[in-house]
């Protein structure tokens, strides 16, 4: 059942599976993306999609099958080899609750960063780079609770891209916000990862925002079936 | 009246969510009830004390054999009584010889029979240490056979060692101080005793100090779980409550953990009484039925608390809109004032003022001022300390990711951390300023002592009658006695006791060795007679020092059993040199050696023994006891002893410190809640920064900053208020101020390890918490 | 829509009068628009044509010519490719998609790969509407956005039949 695995891919999963206690949600599941990709993962809820992205990132360790990220097996790694590989190559952006609300936006966005050892004034600096980038530069000062969402969801797209990942995890980027503001924040999303030419595993049950990726992957009862590859 | 009925059927409905939600729900109403029920148990002890006291002192009094009256004849309802005190490993024995001198003889309380002699009947307390191993010594001692046990209303306290024993031939001794002649017991003139200013002062503060924090932890504890009833009231709103309904019901689940609290409050106190019982602080024990909370004062406490609970929750809902999407906290809250919250502590400190310097002596200390001083500095605390908390965490710069976690989060609720910290802050500084207190006061009681105790460290008074040479032959042998200093006392007056006389002088008949203890003499043989020049209180002694002068012995009144003791000075009268003897004074009068004194002043004179003791040997003291029993069970052993205070107060200093740590570790418990309900409330936020690889260390290191920086600042006011209230209250007692570093130490080092134990604690839930499965949403 | 697929799709069960045909179209797929005899005949003549069915036999009698029509395995792979052919997104088309799942279910195929299938077709159009959108002014934004949302329509369309496939299944074999 293990598909080959495409040439070129920069994060592949095979036959994954993954139980919480007597509810499967990944069963066999399988993945795999290319660098500047955009893959949307769809599919109804309950389906098995957001375990899906936390085993990609390497927050959830599979039950069994196996994910290589850059060569490397995720599941090999130890939780602290696999919390600095999301610290430094991947950057994550959720559906909310995801700004530490006593920071300001820019200390928000300087975080990933400052986590990684860089100085705070040098962290702060690349932060503002990264939120002029994403329009939001005007609101540094202020804190989550006093921006707007779609500003927050800005914030939060410019904290994911601010460590250069290569590969970034967005999980219902815009389900909170409304269509003209969720498009935007897609935009700018998709625009920087393309310039960066960083990969984006997008889970998202809208159609609208899915037309954002290059190609989806449709989960389904913990079975993942990648489109472009079927057809 | 419809008012009325909205009141009732709104705190009614806060009663019942205060209950219904579930497990969650009962666990908060649970913690909120041992909290205030902890502190209702302490009010409900506090308000019992003074009952508790003045029920001992009733009892003291009736029990009394009051033998300083008038004379009283013999007749068939009089009784003989002795007191035989002593003392065994450091605990006091009361012991009372009786001899009834006719049928209707008063019996003391407690008992129902008079015990015969050579029987005696025992406190439970006593009975059970003279049964135990260690009681061996004193069952040597108390050579009688037990008969029967005294009952309660003859004992002061359950843990209190007593013995009523039979004794034959008392009147034969009535000149004894010891020994009298009582037709009833009780004080016949009841006295009201003041109390020692100093030590009211310390009882007023101690329950000041005791009682602050509990208010202070009340108050947090009715507060338990506010976020969560915040979205719950919020989801009343959205279903048509208005405001004001909403905060009576919110007061509503407060009254409902109050009054469980009340009702856990009287359990705990009900333990507590028999708990109570069975101990013994500060040489105190009572017994339960003592302990009774004056009624008006338990109805206060009844009262106060479960109103107080919903009036903290009025006001603590004062600042927040509940409006029906979520709770608003009245956007950025205006500034912290200082001034007002300088004028609390302030009127402290001017209330405190007029009473400095007035000492123990005159120290007429009002009660009002006393109190609502120290009440006002350590409120003054919990107002000041948000304050602080707010200023200096704005000022703190973002170092460390954790750190500014930490320190944003404080900048954005300081006064919520404040309001955790204030109980810890308000029961360290009081505890600091009593350790102080008592470190002061107790170094003042120890200096006055001033015996020498390099000669000898026990005095054992020989009464008149008994052989002085034959007991100092008895002590000589005593396991621990290293030297015996027999010293025999009397006065003189210049006429016969029963005709006023005008000048009196000092007797003291002892050998050279032991003579030159007392005075400096320029040489020294038996048979010599000295005059001492330089004693203390002395006039009349060169007047007196003429050969030839007739002398009277000092008789007591009572005595009319021999003849007067006429001496006449003899020639060749030596001068000494008063020097400080044993017991620190510098006699004067006469010094003469055994070879001058006639039989009949040695049979009038009382012996006392200066015993040096060899404190290697374990039980020295006891042994001189029991040989001083055996020679006399009316000799009465003394032991010098400078230290004893101390130990006393080191047992408050100890209750105290206890006292202390248990206020910390409710409180450490009540931080604990509220920071585990905050991690709760943050679950996802957290699951979202360890999804981009936040490590673990950085946020547990962030939980423990935002509890150590307001503790920390908490403690630093807490130290500086504590120092300042000691310094005034030893001003007050004039006493020299020190401060007590370690104890300051001691109380900061728990502060901080509170601090500690609910990081530790709460590091658990919070690796729990970060499992990614926080981020799962479907 | 196609009327010959979905007839071949009925024969698939087996053979069958024309008469029967109409019934069970008019039954399964024709609510409102119930097919006139006619139209059997000459779809079923064109395929008969082209090979798909083949008449099974004739029976004779009073009224109408009654042929008995069967599938042949030319017409099954016809059937097949028709299904796994995703629609063209336009207006309308969820008779036809309503069609090929029923079909689908009726015929033991997997339905939910009909619906992914589809979904991928229509979120291809979709990508290039978001392209041209993203490159476009705000005229081309606007007319964009009016394509996307009725794709969009489809799709929330599909998802939900999709979570109800079980249901259908049950009530089109019942």
């Amino acid at each position: 059942m293990t598909a080959p695995v495409p040439p070129g891919s920069l994060l592949t999963a095979q036959d994954l599976r993954k139980a919480y206690g007597p509810t499967t949600a990944l069963d066999g599941a399988a993945f795999s993306i290319h660098p500047g990709e955009v893959v949307a993962v769809m599919g109804p809820s309950g389906s098995g999609k957001s375990t899906l992205l936390h085993c990609l990132a390497g927050i959830v360790t599979p039950d069994s099958g196996s994910i290589t990220y850059d060569g490397r097996e995720l599941t090999a790694m130890s939780d602290a080899e696999r919390s600095a590989l999301r610290r430094s190559e991947f950057g994550f952006v959720f559906q909310f609750g995801q700004l530490v609300p006593e920071l300001t936006c820019v200390e928000n966005v300087a975080l990933p960063l400052r986590l990684n050892g860089t100085s705070r004034k040098e962290a702060e600096r690349a932060a503002l780079t990264w939120m002029e980038r994403l329009e939001v530069d005007d609101v540094r000062k202020k804190r989550p609770g006093e921006v707007s969402g779609g500003q927050g969801q800005r914030v939060a797209v410019a904290r994911s891209l601010v460590t250069g990942p290569r590969v970034l995890f967005a999980d219902e980027p815009t389900g909170a916000l409304d269509s003209l503001n969720g498009e935007r924040v897609m935009e700018l999303l998709t625009d920087a990862a393309r310039s960066t030419n960083a990969a984006v595993v997008l889970v998202t049950h809208e159609a609208r925002v899915a037309a954002y990726s290059d190609r989806e992957v449709v989960v389904r009862d913990g079975k993942s079936r990648d489109m472009e590859r079927v057809v | 009246m419809s008012t009325a009925k909205q009141w009732a059927r709104d705190l009614t409905m806060g009663t019942r969510f205060a209950f219904a939600g579930g497990r969650e729900g009962w666990i908060r109403a649970l913690l909120t009830a041992v909290g205030v029920g902890l502190g209702v148990a302490l009010l409900l002890l506090t308000t019992a004390l003074p009952g508790a006291l003045a029920e001992r002192d009733r009892r003291e009094e009736a029990r009394l054999n009051y033998t300083f009256g008038e004379q009283i004849e013999r007749a068939d309802d009089t009784l003989m009584t002795a007191d035989t005190d002593t003392e065994f490993d450091g605990r006091d024995v009361r012991g009372r010889l009786l001899e009834p001198e006719g049928d209707k003889a008063p019996l003391p309380p407690g008992l129902r029979e008079f015990p015969a002699p050579g029987d005696m009947v025992v406190s439970p307390a006593l009975r059970e240490l003279l049964d135990s191993d260690g009681g061996e010594l004193l069952r040597e001692r108390l050579s009688y056979d037990i008969v029967g046990t005294i009952g309660e209303q003859g004992l002061i306290g359950s843990q209190e060692l007593a013995y009523y024993a039979g004794a034959e031939g008392l009147a034969g001794r009535a000149g004894d101080g010891m020994v009298g002649r009582i037709d009833s017991f009780g004080n016949p003139d009841p006295v009201v005793e003041e109390m020692d200013p100093v030590l009211m002062l310390l009882v007023l503060v101690v329950f000041v100090v005791l009682l602050m924090p509990v208010a202070v932890f009340i108050a947090a504890a009715v507060r338990f779980g506010g976020e969560r009833r915040d979205r719950r009231l919020a989801a009343l709103r959205l279903v048509g409550s208005d405001g004001g309904m909403t905060r009576r019901i919110a007061a509503g689940e407060a009254l409902a953990g109050a009054l469980l609290g009340l009702v856990f409050g009287a359990g705990f106190f009900l333990a507590g009484r028999e708990f109570a019982a069975s101990v013994e602080v500060f040489h105190i024990s009572v017994f339960p039925s003592y302990l009774n909370p004056s009624p008006l004062l338990a109805l206060l406490v009844a009262v106060a608390v479960p109103g107080a609970a919903v009036l903290v929750t009025l006001l603590a809902l004062r600042g927040v809109v509940i409006e029906p999407l979520g709770v608003v906290r009245t956007a950025r809250p205006a500034r912290r004032r200082l001034w007002w919250r300088l004028l609390l502590p302030l009127a402290g400190i001017g209330m405190l003022f007029p009473m400095l310097g007035q000492g123990r002596e005159n120290g007429d200390f009002n009660q009002y001022l006393v109190t609502g001083g120290v009440i006002c500095l350590l409120v003054g605390v919990t107002a000041l300390l948000p304050w602080i908390v707010e200023t200096v965490v704005a000022r703190l710069g973002p170092g460390s990711v954790s750190w500014q976690l930490a320190v944003r989060r404080l900048q954005l609720s300081s006064g919520a951390a404040a309001r955790m910290v204030n109980g810890i802050a308000v029961a360290v500084a009081g505890a600091i300023a009593l350790q102080m207190l008592f470190a002061g006061v107790e170094g003042d009681y120890t200096e006055e002592t001033g015996y020498d105790m390099s000669l000898a460290q026990m005095q054992v008074r020989v009464p008149e009658g008994s052989e002085l040479a034959a007991a100092t032959a008895k002590f000589e042998e005593t396991k621990g006695v290293r030297k015996v200093y027999p010293l025999s006392e009397g006065y003189f007056g210049d006429r016969p006791w029963n005709k006023d006389p005008q000048r009196t002088a000092q007797l003291t008949i002892g050998d050279c060795a032991t003579l030159r203890e007392v005075a400096k003499l320029p040489s020294c043989a038996d048979g010599d007679v000295f005059a001492v020049r330089g004693g203390e209180y002395d006039t009349d002694t060169p007047s007196l020092s003429r050969p030839g002068q007739k002398l009277y012995l000092e008789k007591s009144i009572s005595d009319s059993s021999r003849e007067n003791v006429v001496w006449t000075l003899p020639e060749g009268l030596k001068q000494a040199d008063s020097v400080e003897d044993p017991t620190g004074t510098r006699r004067g009068g006469f010094l003469v050696t055994p070879a001058a004194v006639p039989a009949d002043m040695a049979e009038a004179v009382t012996g006392q023994l200066y015993l040096s003791v060899d404190d290697s040997v374990p039980y020295a003291d006891e042994y001189i006891r029991n040989t001083a029993a055996a020679v006399d069970p009316l000799a009465y052993p003394m032991t010098w002893n400078s230290v004893e205070r101390s130990e006393r107060y080191d047992s408050i200093r100890t209750g105290l410190f206890v006292g202390a740590a248990a206020v910390l570790a409710l409180i450490g418990a009540s931080l604990l809640v509220s920071q585990l309900e905050q991690l709760r409330e943050r679950r996802k936020l957290l699951s979202a920064l360890v999804a981009f690889g936040t490590r673990r260390r950085t946020l547990s290191l962030s939980v423990l900053w935002q509890t150590a920086i307001p503790i920390g600042l908490g403690l630093l006011l807490a130290s500086v208020v504590g120092v300042a209230l000691g310094t005034v209250l030893l001003k007050m007692t004039s006493t020299p101020v020190g401060v007590d570093w370690p104890s300051v130490l001691r109380m900061t080092g728990m502060g901080a390890g509170v601090v500690l134990a609910v990081t530790l604690l709460s590091l658990p839930p919070l690796l729990r918490m970060m499992r990614p499965d926080g981020l799962r949403t479907e | 829509m196609s009327i010959g697929h979905t007839l071949l799709g009925l024969l698939e069960s087996g053979p069958r009068h024309g008469y029967d045909l109409k019934r069970a179209f008019d039954e399964k797929f024709g609510h409102d628009r119930p097919l006139h005899y006619g139209q059997v005949y000459s779809t079923m003549s064109r395929l008969l044509k082209n090979g798909l069915v083949e008449v099974d036999g004739i029976e004779a009698g009073g009224g109408p010519e009654r042929k008995r029509y069967a599938i042949t395995e030319a017409g099954i792979t016809d059937v097949e490719r028709w299904l796994a052919t995703p629609e063209k997104p336009e207006p309308y088309l969820q008779s036809t998609l309503y069609t090929k799942v029923v079909l689908a279910l009726l015929t033991s195929r997997d339905a939910a790969d009909i619906l992914d299938t589809q979904r991928s077709e229509h979120l291809r159009g979709m990508r290039i509407l978001t392209d041209r959108k993203r490159k476009g002014d705000l005229a081309d934004q606007l007319i964009c956005d009016h394509a996307l949302f009725h794709l969009e329509a489809d799709l929330r369309w599909l998802e939900l039949t999709a979570a109800r496939l079980d249901k259908l299944r049950a009530a089109v074999t019942r």
